[in-house]
């Protein structure tokens, strides 16, 4: 494992405890090297990503974003569309993370600026592949934006 | 995504070499999918807007995959417009380019890009990338079926 791959940061924004541990459990399964750090909705994802508050102040930028949609507070729409308006923010990638079936929450995502949209398999093993699919693309693939703010 | 209708992928690109390879590769992944290639980045709204006569019957592309590096429009000022007209920003588009700068990578993100590859100069190296790339967004991602 060298360095770059232990600072690969996702933060996964996500209010159902056991999807968040299933997540996890899948990046391990997947032997995917990453940091993950979970907030549980999108006003939490916001003081993580501006860094608000002693839990915060030493938050690592992320370099990829999962986010479910159906959250309280501030929904998964929202804070994409509020974090695709702000320069310092707005080239992480976003990937939408959810249950939701419905075309038209498909479509306001793209148009939010999403970076794909899974439907959670509620299958585990299909699940794992998901997660197994979204690293070799993210973590494999992919070049990312250099850590514009993480000083 | 309906798995009944074959994925339409469009290619921005101006050398044809690299087209050719691109679309071997992409068929080499197994997907069903269909293909088009434009030359570069005016071409290819024309084509997304059907603008031209001969684009009167253009596919809405599920995906483009864009070069940086044309004549004429540059890919990053075709994302941008691309990203702002409100009939096509929902079409993700992944950047393919020989371009390793990370001011190329920043601004593409920036302009809306949902990917960054770049090329392998190995053939076999290519093939395999474009596969992980179809696998993701043929297969596992939805993509949306009625954008407009």
């Amino acid at each position: 494992m060298t360095a770059e791959e232990r600072n690969f940061v996702i933060l996964l924004v996500e209010d159902e405890p056991a999807d968040a541990h299933l997540v996890k459990a899948a990046l391990s399964e997947n032997h995917i090297l990453a940091d993950l750090q979970h907030v549980v909705d999108g006003r939490e994802a916001f003081e993580y990503l501006h860094r608000e508050g002693p839990r915060f102040a030493q938050a690592p930028r992320p370099n990829l974003i999962l986010l479910d949609l159906n959250m309280p507070r501030m929904n998964g729409q929202e804070f994409l569309a509020a974090i695709k308006q702000e320069p310092g923010l707005c080239s992480i990638p976003v990937v939408i993370l959810t249950t939701s079936e419905v075309e038209r929450d498909v479509v306001a995502s793209y148009k939010l600026g999403a970076a794909g949209y899974i439907s959670k398999p509620v299958d585990v093993v299909q699940f794992m592949a998901a997660i197994g699919d979204l690293g070799d693309y993210w973590f494999d693939l992919v070049r990312l934006p250099q850590k514009l703010n993480a000083s | 995504m309906s798995e009944k209708r074959n994925v339409q992928i469009l290619i921005v690109e101006d050398e044809a070499g690299d087209a050719r390879l691109m679309e071997l590769a992409l068929h080499k992944s197994g997907f069903a999918m269909d293909l088009s290639t434009v030359n570069d980045g005016h071409e290819a709204l024309r084509f997304m807007r059907r603008e031209d006569e001969r684009f009167l019957q253009a596919p809405r592309p599920d995906l483009v995959l864009l070069d940086l590096k044309m004549p004429g429009q540059s890919g990053l000022e075709f994302l941008s417009t691309m990203k702002r007209d409100d009939s096509l920003c929902a079409i993700p588009v992944v950047v393919i380019t020989t371009s390793a700068l990370n001011a190329d990578v920043a601004a593409s993100y920036q302009f809306g890009a949902a990917g960054y590859v770049a090329k392998p100069n190995d053939i076999n190296e290519f093939i395999a990338a474009i596969r992980i790339l179809c696998h993701y967004w043929c297969k596992r991602v939805r993509l949306p079926e009625n954008p407009e």
